[in-house]
């Protein structure tokens, strides 16, 4: 079992080393973009003007050799943080990124001192 | 401690409730005002009759007023009488800029109904729609003479608004 | 006369649960068995609720418009499978359908528990009765489904056509025997408090009850995504959206419930973790019924929504949490856990830390715009990118301890070799953070993602090789945590494998990508009974295989209400999903089409569907020895 996972894990990374491209995909964008004007879509998922426009302007951004993160910085700047699915870090947000993880470094230790001191 | 943490615990929850309640009383509407107070971006944007381009240069030393419209959306056609009102005003240039449009269309359109613009330019793909921020035609922009977006009109002018920007630009 | 009839009903309702508390308040204080009149009351309450429902069905079939509920929500021209549906796909009739769960809840678990003390019965009883009435107070104060409308309108408004749908009329009935069944443990954890009853056979009155909500839960969410998958056109199944949301955060909760429950039926520890589960699971649910129904959220689901109901929900959702935490707070008593961190206690508790984990990246992704709009005035959107990159590192490790949680015994486990294991754990989760720091690609998660889920998979399997030769194995366990290792698999293959092309295409053009050709070939206008259909033929061709298949999307315009809506065409097989939608673009003679290639579509259902088998499974051993 133990020979199939190193295997696998093989596989895998040697499938990567390969694959790491740095070009940016803009269907990756449109998904992470709020169609302000539709019902919860994302532009990716939708045709109305709004989310046509969006699409070519990524593609200029994209052509003019713009990183994703500045495409969403872009838009937001235009937009507001609304237009982007993924919130920024800063410090609005930073209990929404940090939360979760103390929480879980706080469950791990309250199980632990449910545990015997020493076996 | 147990005491402390059962206050922090009420308190937590007392909070989480009461910004429920809050938000239970605004406009969940959304409108991108974020653009508001902030310096009009730069653009190159071609004249309806594609003969010169206008600039950043063209609306400098006056109050203007961009507006975006089409002749396939209905409700420009609500709000083209308040812009023609507000063509009589002085200080005030109103910067037309058609939107993802049919030239034969427009120019109908701008006969039927009257031609309120100063400057007229056309934006085919919609691409410097997304410069100023805009998701849905018609909408506006008043920007002042030190070229700053002082207010942003989503969806067709009506009266107040057209008594706003009287009082603005006075 | 169906409204009249249905407003007397419902005062009818609200009279037998006065009642019920108020016979059961008295019985409280006279020694003896249960007086016969409260089972009674109880069974004739759960009747007349039903009663109540089928009068608001009758209305809906023979479109009785002086109704507003059913103007609002059908049309006469509507098939008759989608008017009864429509009963319970608006607001009003959905919260008859509630207060129906919630009575037979409460009947239910007074007859099946007879063998628990008289008092937590009827506390159970009472405090279930309470959340009835303050549900018929909102169902008669703001909702009334059987609230008229004058002059009588001649013609329904019609449902919203992506609303018609066989999995969408399945959905809501399964979604709320999952949350508002949790109603019932609720109940009984408060009474279970008041009344002190704290032993191990407490577990025993409600863990079957615990079982039921989350199956039907689990169905619900499956079928509500198999509904996003093919209606609402993007190819995804699942889009953390609110509303998606709102039906997860219980679920994590009752996952986390079932577990612990067995640890405190074996071996009487977690009593408080066990009552607050079973508080926060009913709490959850009534949350989740708010930010979906206030409108206080934005969401792809619509749901007419309105501020007084939402303050309403809110008056009722505080109630609940403070009367939980005041009574919490005055039984509490501090518990000493010795754990040997070998035993299945502790892995349990691992369950439990990770659902936790889940429940408030969840529940915060959740409302956090809430606060920021609040606080600060400034809208922000949370996503599948947020959600991703919090939750799925964290689901590697997760499946890890799930694949070794099993193996290990109660109290003390013998097999010392489990250190090596969290040796490896230690060293992949290290590796894996490591991984992700320096190659910061999401993809490659994934790969983590499957290695885990294989592993999990590999183990169990192992499991059940083991267990075989002892003659003792645990069927409903190893179908549960096998098919979820399957679940999490299949799901990264599919997000590794997926492939989506997007063009805008004249009629008879061919557009060429990878090994595929897709061409326009022919566009039908065809009219139906409600609606009319533009209808695309597209031809999709492997270029290596030469397979042809011939896909046909549509574009519908519905009159009652006038809508546009799109078809996505899916080819199904066992492999792989084709999936094509096509939508017009306003003012040109292109049509835009998105094609998407979906690995494996058809097991992630599967998979969801054998983790239910699982737990009905549980279900049945368990009403078998008791």
């Amino acid at each position: 079992m133990k020979l199939n996972l190193l295997l696998l894990l093989f596989i895998f990374f040697s499938k990567f080393s390969f694959a790491a491209e740095n070009t940016v995909d803009p269907n990756l964008i449109h998904k992470n973009l709020r169609c302000l004007v539709c019902q919860g879509q994302s532009i990716s998922d939708s045709n109305s003007d709004f989310a046509q426009t969006i699409k070519l302007v990524v593609k200029d951004l994209i052509d003019e050799g713009k990183s994703e993160d500045e495409i969403y910085e872009f838009m937001s700047d235009k937009y507001g943080d609304w237009i982007v699915f993924k919130p920024q870090f800063n410090t609005q947000n930073s209990l929404l990124w940090i939360l979760p993880y103390i929480a879980l470094i706080f469950g791990g230790f309250f199980i632990f001192s449910f545990l015997k001191k020493r076996q | 401690m147990q005491k402390i943490i059962k206050i922090i615990i009420s308190f937590i929850f007392l909070f989480v409730i009461s910004i429920f309640y809050i938000s239970l009383t605004r406009d969940t509407n959304y409108n991108t005002s974020s653009l508001i107070n902030k310096e009009t971006p730069e653009f190159k944007i071609i004249s309806f009759n594609d003969s010169n381009y206008y600039t950043r240069d063209d609306i400098k030393n006056n109050y203007t007023l961009i507006n975006f419209w089409a002749s396939w959306c209905a409700p420009c056609r609500i709000e083209h009488p308040i812009l023609m009102k507000l063509s009589q005003t002085k200080n005030l240039v109103i910067l037309g800029i058609n939107f993802k449009d049919k030239e034969p269309q427009a120019k109908t359109f701008l006969s039927e109904l009257g031609n309120p613009y100063d400057l007229l330019a056309k934006d085919k793909n919609g691409k410097h729609s997304v410069k100023f921020g805009i998701y849905g035609i018609p909408e506006s922009i008043l920007i002042n003479k030190e070229l700053m977006i002082i207010q942003k009109f989503v969806g067709p002018l009506s009266d107040d608004d057209y008594n706003n920007i009287i009082k603005i630009i006075e | 006369m169906l409204s009249n009839l249905g407003n007397i009903l419902l005062f009818l309702n609200v009279i037998l649960s006065l009642s019920i508390i108020y016979t059961a308040n008295r019985n409280l204080k006279i020694s003896g068995g249960i007086d016969k009149n409260i089972f009674q009351l109880s069974l004739i309450q759960s009747t007349s609720i039903i009663i109540c429902f089928f009068v608001l069905v009758a209305a809906f079939i023979v479109s009785d418009f002086s109704l507003i509920a059913v103007y609002q929500n059908s049309h006469s021209l509507k098939p008759l499978f989608y008017k009864i549906a429509g009963t319970w796909g608006n607001h009003e009739g959905s919260l008859l359908l509630w207060a129906i769960i919630l009575a037979i809840f409460s009947f239910l678990f007074l007859v099946y528990n007879k063998d628990h003390p008289k008092k937590f019965r009827l506390l159970t009883l009472i405090i279930q009765n309470i959340l009835i009435l303050g549900f018929l107070f909102f169902i008669l104060f703001n909702s009334n489904p059987f609230s008229k409308i004058s002059p009588i309108p001649s013609e329904g408004l019609g449902l919203n056509p992506i609303l018609q749908d066989p999995a969408l009329a399945i959905h809501p009935p399964l979604l709320y025997v999952g949350f508002v069944g949790a109603s019932i443990y609720f109940s009984a954890a408060i009474a279970s408090l008041i009344s002190n009853y704290s032993e191990r056979s407490f577990s025993l009155s409600i863990k079957n009850w615990v079982l039921i909500s989350w199956c039907f839960q689990t169905l619900g969410i499956l079928v509500g995504s198999i509904w996003a998958y093919y209606e609402l056109g993007w190819g995804g199944f699942w889009f953390w959206d609110p509303v998606e949301n709102a039906s997860l955060l219980p679920w994590f909760a009752m996952t986390a419930l079932f577990h612990s429950l067995i640890v405190f039926e074996k071996r009487n520890l977690f009593y408080f973790w066990v009552i607050i589960l079973c508080l926060i699971t009913f709490t959850l649910s009534v949350t989740g019924t708010f930010l979906v129904r206030s409108g206080i959220l934005n969401s792809v689901h619509t749901f007419a929504s309105d501020p007084t109901r939402g303050i309403y929900i809110l008056i009722f959702l505080s109630l609940m949490i403070f009367g939980s935490i005041f009574l919490l707070f005055q039984k509490y008593k501090k518990e000493n856990y010795d754990l040997n961190r070998n035993s299945k206690e502790t892995f349990i508790l691992v369950n439990n830390w990770f659902m936790m984990f889940y429940l408030i990246t969840v529940l915060l992704g959740t409302i956090y715009p809430i606060f920021t709009d609040a606080l600060t005035d400034n809208k922000i959107s949370v996503g599948p990118p947020f959600y991703n990159a919090i939750i799925f590192p964290v689901v590697v490790v997760f499946l890890l301890f799930m694949a070794l949680g099993p193996k290990t015994k109660w109290i003390k486990n013998k097999f010392e070799n489990i250190r090596i294991y969290f040796l490896i754990l230690a060293g992949a989760t290290s590796l894996n953070l490591a991984i992700i720091f320096f190659f910061k690609s999401y993809s490659l998660l994934s790969n983590f993602i499957i290695i885990s889920a294989l592993f999990l998979i590999i183990s169990s399997l192992m499991d059940i090789a083991k267990a075989f030769k002892k003659n003792k194995i645990d069927f409903a366990r190893i179908i549960s945590h096998t098919s979820f290792g399957f679940l999490v698999l299949f799901i990264g293959l599919n997000s590794i494998f997926s492939l989506e092309k997007d063009y805008n295409i004249k009629l008879g053009e061919t557009k060429k990508f990878e090994n595929y050709s897709i061409q326009l070939k022919n566009l039908d206008l065809k009219n139906y009974k409600n609606y009319q259909a533009i209808i695309g033929k597209l031809e999709i061709k492997n270029l290596n295989s030469n397979q042809i298949n011939i896909l046909n999307p549509e574009i519908r315009i519905y009159n009652k209400p006038k809508t546009l809506t799109y078809e996505a065409a899916i080819k199904t097989s066992l492999i792989k999903d084709y999936y094509l939608t096509m939508s017009n673009i306003d003012r040109s003679d292109y049509y835009n089409i998105k094609f998407q290639k979906k690995p494996l579509m058809a097991w992630i259902w599967i998979s969801v569907i054998m983790i239910v088998v699982g737990g009905l499974i549980r279900l049945f051993s368990n009403a078998k020895n008791n």
